[in-house]
C-alpha cells in the first residue's frame, strides 16, 4: 500500500527530537529561576570578592600586589600557620573523642544512650561564641578553675582549641555515628568467629571499615574550625587566625581589599577540604551498595562501664559549659556579687541592639526557614525529577554545592562588594532584612539541598512517569504525593535552617544594619565591649529559642509519624 | 477505549519502525520494527539487558528513541512526551502512591479530568471489582500484599481507559504461587477489557501462557515474532530455540535432501531451515520431550540406537541422558514419563533405541554455542 505523505518512512540517521511539553517548560523555568537566584546570591558575589583581591583602594587592577603584601607582612601571613595549628589540634582531639563516644553509643551496651546522644548535640544550639564565653568563666582571669591551666594563658591557642572542640564535637559525632551504623556486623562476627582478639578485630576490621567516616569527619571538622570566627574572636587574644583577620581588616581597619585577600586565602583550605570530602563520600557510597547488617553489641560489664564513664565525662563537660553560660547570665556581678537576677537580660539598656536584635533574629530565622525550605526543596525536586535539560540540571547541581565550600566570612564580605557596588541594580537590598535572608539561605543551602535530595531519591522514580501516563501534571503530583511523603525531610530542613540562622555570626556580621541587628551579632558586640554577662544572656536566649524549635520539631515529627504510620510502615 | 478503526494501512494499532536507541556509545536497540494489532496481548521476552524495558519506555515516551518512529492509532507519536500519548502503565515496583488510599490511587487519573465525583466513585468501585479487590478501597498500599498492590496498579492504569496497556515485569516481584494465579487473572482481565497490551517479561512460561504473540529479543534486536506455539515449536534461530524451553543442541552434518547425519545415522528433518552443502557441519536441535522410545525399533523412521548414561528423577518425569552408539558418542537428553519408565526397562548402561521424529527436528546452519541452562 502507498504511504500517505504524513506517514512517510523515517529518514535513516534522523535523530528524533522530543517535543517539550508545557509542563517541561514550567519545570525548566522554575529550575532556571532558582539557578538565577543562586547565581546572584553566590556566583556573582564570589566573583566580586575575587576581583577585589586584585584591586587597589581606587578600584584599579594591581595584579598580585595585595597578595605580595599579605605574604610579606609577617603579622598577616603568620595567621595561616596559626589557623592550621589550632585546626589540626582541634581535629585530632575531636576525632578521638567523637570516635570513642560514637563507639560507646553503637558498640557497647551502656545505658542511657539516647540521653547521651541528646547531650552531645547540645552545642549545635549555640552560637560558637557561647562556649567560648563560658570558658572565660571557667579559665579566665577570674574563672573558677583558672589554676587548672597551670599558669598557661586561656587567651590564645589553648582557649581556641578548647572552644572549637566543644563547638565541632556534635558535627564530628554525627558523621561517626552514621559511619558506624553503616559498617557491616558480619565482618565483625566473622573476625570473632575466626578467633581474633577484640583488639585485633578493632584494628583489622572496625577501624578500616570506618576510614571514610573518619576522613569525612576530619574534613568537616577542619573546615568548620578554620572558618569559625566566634571562638577565636572571644578567646584569640593576640593570637591571630585567618578568620579573625578578615574581621579585623574589614571592621577594624576598613581595609576591604586586604579583607578580600585574607578571605581568599581562607577559601583555599575550605575548598580543598570540600573537594576531598566529596571524593571520599563518593567512595563511601560505593562501599555501601551491599546491604550492611547492623551490629548488635553483647553486654560486657567492665567494658560497658568504661564506655559509660567516658560518655559521662564528655557529657558532663558539655553540660557544664552550657550550665556555666546559663548561670553566668543570671549572676549579678561576677565574682563579687554572686546573687541571681535578670539584670543581664535588660538588653535594651546595653549596646548591641537590645531586645530588637533578638526579635530580628527570630524574624530572620523564620524567613530563612520558610523561604529557604520551599526554594531548596523545589530546587532539589527539579534537579532530581525533571526530564531532559541535562545542561540546566548539571549547572543547577553545581550551583547547589558551591555554598558549602564558601566560608561565611567570605560570603558576607562578598555580599558587601557585590550588593554595595554603586552600579548594582540590586543595591537597594543592602542593609535590609531580605539581604540577610538571602545570605543565610545561601550559606546553608548545600546541606539542606543534600537532605532533600536524599529524601527524594528514596521515592519511587516512576511516580512522575505514572502521573504523566495518567495525564496529571507534575505539580499536582508534587503537591499530592511528593510533599506529603517528604514531610519529615522538609521539617528537618526547616529546623536546620532556623537553628543555623539563629546561631550564625560569620556571614551576617558584615551585613546587618542599625535596623537589623541580630542576636548572635549582639553577643559578639557585647562581649567585645566587655559586657560578658549580657553576652552570655543573649547567647542563652538563642539557645532557649533553638531548643524550643527543636522540641517543636520533634513533637511534630513524632505526631506525624503516628498519624501517617498506616502508610509509612512497609 | 480507542474509538474508530486505526487508519494505518496494515491495520496495525501500534507500529514501531526502525527504532534505534543509544545510551552514549552503547546501542541498546538496533533498528527494531514491529507491528501490534488492536486488542492483542504481546509479550516482549528476552534475557536480562536485551532491551525490553528500553523498547517499552520508548513506546511510552518515557525514554525517547534516538532514531525511528512510533505510530499509535495512525498517529505519529515518535517525539511526543508521555503526557500527550495514550497509554496506561504498570511498573515492576507498582509505583503506588503510598500516602493515598487504594481508592484515591485508582481515582488519581480520573480526578484530574473534571469527571463528576459520583462518576469517579462508581468507576473506582467497578475497577476494584474487576481486579478482585472490592473491599480494599480504604486501605493504604502498604497494608496490602504484593499481589493486591499489583492489582491496584493495574486498576489505576486502566482507570482512564487507555488505548494501550504497558506492563513492565508486573509479576516478577511476587512469589511463584501468586504469580501463577495472577497470570490468568491478568489475561482474563485483558480479554474482558479488550485493551491492546504489551507485557515485558524474562519468564518464558509467563510469555507462553499469556501472550497472543511473543516478541523474542536478544541484544537489542528482535529474534522472532510469533504465537507461543510458533516460538516453542518452530524457533527460527538457535537463540530462540535455546532461550525458550529445553533443547538438545547436537552437532551433525548435512546429508542432502534436507536430511542430516547424527554420528553416522541418517535422519530425515522437516524443520531444516538451512540448506548447507553435504558434509558441512550443522546443528541439530530437538526438545527432550519430543524424543520417542515406546514402540521404537531399529526400523522406525529416524531411529537412533543409544546407550543410557544417567537417569534423573524430576518429579513428574525422568530426564534421561543418552549417547549415540557411533564413534562420536554424541550426548543428548530425553524426557520420559514415569508411566513409560515403569513399562520399559531402563537402567544406566543399558542399550535402547529412540526415535527423533522428523517434524520435531530443527536444523541450523552453523555450529552453535549455547548456554546449558537448567529449567
Ligand atoms: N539509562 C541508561 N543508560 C545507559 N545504559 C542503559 C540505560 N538504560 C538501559 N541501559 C542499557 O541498555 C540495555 C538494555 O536495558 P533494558 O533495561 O532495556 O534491559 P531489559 O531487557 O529490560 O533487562 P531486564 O530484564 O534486566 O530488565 C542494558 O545493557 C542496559 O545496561
Ligand atoms: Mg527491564
Amino acid at each position: 500500500m502507498i504511504e500517505t505523505a504524513a506517514l512517510s518512512p523515517p529518514l535513516p540517521g534522523h535523530v528524533v527530537k522530543e517535543k517539550v511539553s508545557r509542563e517541561d517548560w514550567i519545570m525548566r523555568g522554575v529550575l532556571l529561576a532558582i539557578a538565577l537566584f543562586l547565581t546572584v546570591s553566590i556566583l556573582l558575589p564570589l566573583y566580586s570578592l575575587m576581583s577585589k583581591g586584585f584591586e587597589d583602594k581606587d578600584g584599579n587592577f594591581t595584579g598580585l600586589a595585595n597578595f605580595t603584601e599579605f605574604f610579606s607582612t609577617p603579622a598577616l601571613s603568620y595567621s595561616i600557620l596559626n589557623s592550621l595549628t589550632i585546626t589540626l589540634w582541634t581535629s585530632a582531639i575531636v576525632l578521638i573523642l567523637a570516635f570513642t563516644f560514637a563507639y560507646g553509643l553503637t558498640r557497647s551496651c551502656m545505658p542511657l544512650k539516647s540521653l547521651f546522644k541528646g547531650i552531645a548535640l547540645v552545642p549545635i544550639l549555640m552560637p560558637s561564641l557561647l562556649p567560648a564565653i563560658a570558658l572565660v568563666y571557667f579559665f579566665g582571669k577570674q574563672g573558677i578553675i583558672s589554676s587548672w591551666l597551670l599558669g598557661y594563658e586561656l587567651y590564645g591557642p589553648i582557649g581556641i582549641v578548647m572552644g572549637e572542640c566543644i563547638y565541632v564535637f556534635p558535627h564530628a559525632l554525627t558523621i561517626m555515628l552514621i559511619a558506624m551504623a553503616m559498617s557491616d556486623a558480619r565482618l565483625l562476627e566473622a573476625s570473632e568467629a575466626l578467633g581474633a582478639s577484640k583488639i585485633k578485630t578493632f584494628f583489622t576490621v572496625t577501624l578500616p571499615g570506618m576510614r571514610y567516616g573518619l576522613v569525612s569527619a576530619f574534613f568537616v571538622t577542619f573546615t568548620l574550625v578554620i572558618t569559625d570566627f566566634g571562638v577565636p574572636k572571644v578567646l584569640g587574644g593576640k593570637y591571630n587566625v585567618l578568620a579573625t583577620d578578615v574581621y579585623k581588616q574589614v571592621v577594624g581597619r576598613q581595609d576591604f581589599e586586604m579583607g578580600a585577600v585574607v578571605s581568599m586565602v581562607l577559601l583555599v583550605p575550605a575548598v580543598l577540604a570540600f573537594f576531598a570530602d566529596r571524593i571520599v563520600q563518593r567512595k563511601q557510597v560505593a562501599m555501601l551498595s551491599t546491604r550492611a547488617v547492623p551490629y548488635v553489641p553483647k553486654p560486657s560489664k567492665g567494658y560497658d562501664m568504661a564506655m559509660l564513664g567516658f560518655c559521662c565525662l564528655v557529657g558532663f563537660i558539655i553540660l557544664s559549659v552550657l550550665g556555666m553560660a546559663f548561670f553566668a547570665s543570671f549572676i549579678k556581678f561576677w565574682p563579687y556579687n554572686m546573687t541571681l537576677g535578670l539584670d543581664h537580660y535588660q538588653f535594651d539598656l546595653m549596646d548591641g541592639g537590645g531586645w530588637a536584635s533578638y526579635f530580628n533574629s527570630i524574624e530572620l530565622a523564620s524567613w530563612t526557614a520558610v523561604v529557604g525550605t520551599i526554594m531548596i526543596f523545589i530546587g532539589a525536586y527539579l534537579v532530581e525529577k525533571s526530564k531532559g535539560f541535562k545542561t540546566g540540571r548539571n549547572l543547577m547541581q553545581f550551583l547547589c554545592i558551591i555554598p558549602m565550600a564558601v566560608p561565611g566570612l567570605a560570603l558576607g564580605l562578598a555580599y558587601i562588594f557585590f550588593f554595595n557596588h554603586p552600579d548594582n541594580p540590586l543595591g537597594f537590598l543592602y542593609h535590609t532584612m531580605p539581604i540577610l535572608v538571602i545570605c543565610t539561605v545561601t550559606h546553608f543551602y548545600t546541606v539542606s539541598h543534600l537532605t532533600a535530595v536524599t529524601a527524594l531519591k528514596q521515592m519511587d522514580p516512576e511516580f512522575e512517569s505514572v502521573s504523566a501516563s495518567l495525564k496529571v501534571p507534575f505539580y499536582k503530583t508534587f503537591r499530592r504525593v511528593t510533599v506529603p511523603v517528604c514531610v519529615p525531610a522538609i521539617l528537618d530542613i526547616s529546623m536546620y535552617l532556623f537553628v543555623n540562622a539563629m546561631t550564625t555570626v560569620s556571614a551576617v556580621v558584615f551585613l546587618y544594619s542599625p535596623d537589623t541587628t541580630l542576636a548572635s551579632v549582639a553577643v559578639l558586640n557585647m562581649d567585645d565591649a566587655g559586657d560578658t554577662a549580657p553576652a552570655a544572656a543573649m547567647g542563652m536566649m538563642i539557645v532557649f529559642t533553638a531548643a524550643a524549635v527543636r522540641l517543636i520539631h520533634s513533637v511534630l515529627t513524632r505526631g506525624l509519624a503516628r498519624r501517617t504510620q498506616a502508610w509509612r510502615n512497609r | 477505549m480507542c474509538e474508530g478503526k486505526p487508519m494505518a494501512d496494515s491495520g496495525a494499532y501500534l507500529k514501531v519502525e526502525n527504532l534505534t536507541k543509544k545510551f552514549g556509545d552503547f546501542t541498546a536497540l538496533k533498528d527494531i520494527s514491529l507491528e501490534i494489532f488492536e486488542g492483542e496481548f504481546v509479550c516482549f521476552l528476552g534475557p536480562s539487558g536485551c532491551g525490553k524495558t528500553t523498547l517499552l519506555r520508548a513506546i511510552a515516551g518515557l525514554d525517547i528513541q534516538t532514531h525511528g518512529r512510533v505510530e499509535q492509532a495512525g498517529l505519529d507519536i515518535s517525539g511526543l512526551p508521555p503526557s500527550e500519548r495514550n497509554f496506561g502503565i504498570v511498573f515492576q515496583s507498582y509505583a503506588l502512591f503510598p500516602n493515598l488510599t487504594v481508592n484515591r490511587n485508582v481515582a488519581y487519573g480520573l480526578e484530574n479530568r473534571k469527571t463528576p465525583k459520583p462518576k469517579i466513585d462508581a468507576k473506582v468501585t467497578e475497577l476494584l471489582q474487576l481486579v478482585g479487590l472490592p473491599e480494599q478501597g480504604q486501605k493504604y498500599p502498604a497494608q496490602l500484599s504484593g499481589g493486591q498492590q499489583q492489582r491496584v496498579a493495574l486498576a489505576r492504569a486502566l482507570a482512564t481507559s487507555p488505548g494501550l496497556l504497558l506492563l513492565d515485569e508486573p509479576l516478577s516481584a511476587l512469589d511463584a504461587k501468586v504469580r501463577a494465579r495472577l497470570r490468568h487473572e491478568i489475561k482474563d482481565l485483558q480479554l474482558k477489557v479488550g485493551v491492546t497490551t504489551i507485557m515485558v517479561t524474562h519468564d518464558q512460561e509467563e510469555a507462553l501462557t499469556m501472550a497472543d504473540r511473543i516478541v523474542v529479543m536478544n541484544e537489542g534486536i528482535i529474534e522472532q515474532v510469533g504465537t507461543p506455539e510458533d516460538i516453542y515449536s518452530r524457533p527460527e534461530s538457535p537463540f530462540v530455540a535455546d532461550f525458550v524451553g529445553t533443547m538438545n543442541f547436537l552437532t551433525g552434518t548435512a546429508a542432502g535432501n534436507g536430511n542430516v547425519k547424527l554420528d553416522g545415522v541418517e535422519l530425515a528433518a522437516i524443520g531444516a531451515t538451512d540448506s548447507a552443502a553435504d558434509g558441512n557441519p550443522i546443528t541439530i536441535c530437538i526438545r527432550p520431550e519430543d524424543i520417542v522410545t515406546r514402540g521404537v525399533t531399529k526400523d522406525t523412521d529416524n531411529a537412533v540406537p543409544a546407550v543410557v548414561e544417567t537417569l534423573e528423577f524430576l518429579g513428574s518425569f525422568y530426564r534421561v541422558t543418552l549417547h549415540t552408539q557411533g564413534p562420536e558418542r554424541t550426548e543428548f537428553r530425553a524426557d520420559f514419563s514415569i508411566n513409560l519408565m515403569r513399562d520399559l526397562d531402563f537402567f544406566e548402561g543399558g542399550n535402547v533405541v529412540v526415535s527423533l521424529p522428523a517434524d520435531h527436528i530443527r536444523v541450523y546452519g552453523e555450529a552453535v554455542t549455547h548456554s546449558d541452562e537448567a529449567v
